[in-house]
């Protein structure tokens, strides 16, 4: 079952196309990132299944109800978290979460006890009463899941939830979403981070300039981009030349070059060439720290699906 | 809960939110405390003399019930702007995401604001009774003056409501704001007699709320008729309301997508 449905979603701003035909859907339970560059279109599709734009063509519905005409409906099964969906800069953290808690209908009892659940939860408790402009990037992004948390919500979207976090806020974040969809709770991510994809969702939907580029399981996606990668890194620097001779030979092509770590690479699809690669470093006597197949990381999918994209268009 | 119980709680948790907030920091308030202040000095010592031939008391009696209304009109022009600001930032959205009665963050803004009338009018009273001012008639007209004011600022926010979701930053609904209030503060009879004006301006000041409004303030507390220039006031009143919420309303949805 879906829970999340959208077919043929457009929005138009004056005269540039936002979303050129968007189709999304998202089984219960489960996490889909919505992966893309600046400006694809990612925030657009989700204001849109927030019921905060109405879109210009196509239908979404979100827990069985249209986006359009049952929003209300709507309403009472999200949650949403996004720089623009935050909290009032000039109330403590429990008065934005009791302050929710009354609009969800709580009594001043229940939201109290709700907001301190939550605060206790994303270990805020200590900062529950400060402003937040004093909270930390992470803290305020921390505050910012708690508010849209507030109402149970068996549907949760999070607008590219951890942008400008440093690594381990990032981490934290993460593992607070995974215990999210541990309890059942449905999410859409939008992300501009392949790895934030690859770590949370389930299914990827890769947008770019309004429309899905691509779909599919991380793996899926991965392999779509053609077979594995062969890669290895000489000991000495000045080996690199000599390696990367060898491997144009055996796989036909120019190997990529990572002058910063001293890293070679190229597309292979025959597992056998790893061997053969070995045998011929041996032969002239080269040593290397690193050698081995590997699936395509995500930026390299992108990459690829994108430029695919862009000649297609030109 | 039905719609409109819905709604009114909803309007009340949210005008509880600006209420805090001005608790919390209360430089807000620093608008409606001088302009009153301000202006009951400079018209009394500065023009005073020239405008009412030196019976100062006189004339501080004649434009205290006028210069209450112009505060409240002030005060409540305020909330465009500070509502525009609000509206930019992302907890409106938040909002707009959940289960809420869609006017009530409106309508929670332009009550929280009834702080600011009431703290600028006791402001201009404790001013007014220190510089000599006298209500006389009694408790009841002086209460039914403060409750009409009240509701004459409710109405009139809607018309800075609108202007607040029709453009884009807070600055231009100020200066906007400041064109539209300024024919109805001062060609007003707040501080002077509409004898002494033109004919034209004598129409203009005769049909302008804030004159009005001053004409029936001046009745309720200083004594005098008050019947046909409050029903003139409601009449405003009234139309301001007609007017301005639903395009208001309008404007804050069209904002949304």
């Amino acid at each position: 079952m879906h829970v999340i449905r959208a077919e043929g979603l457009i929005k138009k701003y004056g005269g540039t196309t936002a979303l050129d035909g968007v189709d999304l859907e998202v089984p219960v339970g489960k996490v889909i990132g919505i992966l893309g560059p600046n400006g694809a279109g990612k925030t657009t599709t989700v204001r849109i299944l927030a019921t905060l734009l109405r879109p210009d063509g196509g239908r979404a519905e979100v827990g069985g109800h249209d986006v359009v005409r049952d929003p209300v409906r709507v309403r009472g099964l999200i949650g949403l978290t996004g720089q623009y969906a935050s909290v009032d800069e000039g109330l403590s953290g429990t008065e934005n979460l009791v302050l929710l808690g009354r609009l969800l209908n709580l009594s001043k009892r229940q939201a109290r006890a709700r907001a301190a659940e939550l605060l206790e939860r994303f270990a805020l408790t200590e900062a529950a009463g400060r402003p937040i402009a004093t909270f930390s990037g992470g803290m305020r992004r921390r505050l910012d899941l708690a508010a849209s948390l507030v109402g149970r919500p068996r549907i949760l979207f999070l607008d590219e939830p951890t942008t400008g976090l440093d690594p381990r806020t990032r981490n934290e974040l993460w593992g607070v979403v995974r215990e999210l969809v541990a309890d059942g709770t449905t999410v859409l991510l939008t992300t501009q981070y392949l790895e934030e994809a690859d770590q949370l969702a389930d299914r990827i939907t890769v947008i770019d300039r309004g429309k899905v580029t691509a779909e599919g399981r991380p793996g899926e996606l991965k392999r779509r981009i053609g077979g594995q990668i062969l890669h290895v890194r000489p000991t000495l620097r000045g080996d690199l030349d000599a390696v990367a001779r060898v491997l144009a030979e055996l796989t036909g092509t120019t190997p990529a070059r990572d002058e910063n770590i001293g890293l070679l690479s190229a597309p292979a699809d025959d597992p056998m060439l790893v061997s053969a690669l070995v045998r011929r470093l041996e032969q002239a006597g080269i040593p290397a720290d690193e050698l081995g197949l590997r699936l395509p990381s995500l930026d390299e999918v992108f990459l690829a699906l994108t430029a695919t994209t862009e000649r297609n268009a030109a | 809960m039905n719609a409109q119980a819905q709604a009114l709680r909803h309007s009340l948790v949210l005008a509880g939110r600006g209420v805090t907030k001005l608790r919390k920091s209360p430089v807000q308030l620093v608008d409606v405390i001088l302009t009153p202040v301000v202006f009951l000095l400079m018209f009394v010592y500065l023009f005073g003399g020239a405008i009412a031939g030196g019976d100062l008391d006189a004339y501080l009696q004649a434009i205290v019930p006028g210069i209450m209304v112009m505060t409240v009109f002030q005060a409540s022009v305020g909330i465009g702007v500070s509502l525009n600001a609000d509206a930019g930032t992302g907890v409106f959205d938040r909002f707009r995401s959940m289960p809420v009665t869609r006017s009530a963050p409106l309508i929670g803004a332009v009550l929280a604001d009834l702080v600011r009338y009431l703290v600028s009018l006791a402001v201009l009273l404790g001013l007014a009774l220190i510089m000599g001012y006298r209500v006389q008639t009694g408790p009841l007209a002086a209460l039914t003056g403060i409750g009409l004011l009240l509701a004459f600022g409710l109405s009139f926010a809607w018309l800075s409501v609108y202007i607040g979701m029709l453009v884009k930053t807070p600055g231009s609904v100020t200066g906007l704001m400041t064109i539209l209030i300024l024919p109805l503060t001062f060609a007003s009879n707040v501080f002077v007699p509409s004898q002494t004006m033109p004919g034209w301006l004598r129409v203009w000041s005769g049909v302008n709320p804030v004159s009005l409004m001053s004409d029936a303030m001046r009745g309720l507390l200083n004594g005098g008729p008050v019947a046909g220039s409050l029903l003139g006031a409601l009449a405003w009143m009234t139309g301001a309301i007609a007017v301005f919420f639903p395009l208001a309303m309008r404007a804050y949805r069209r904002n949304a997508s």
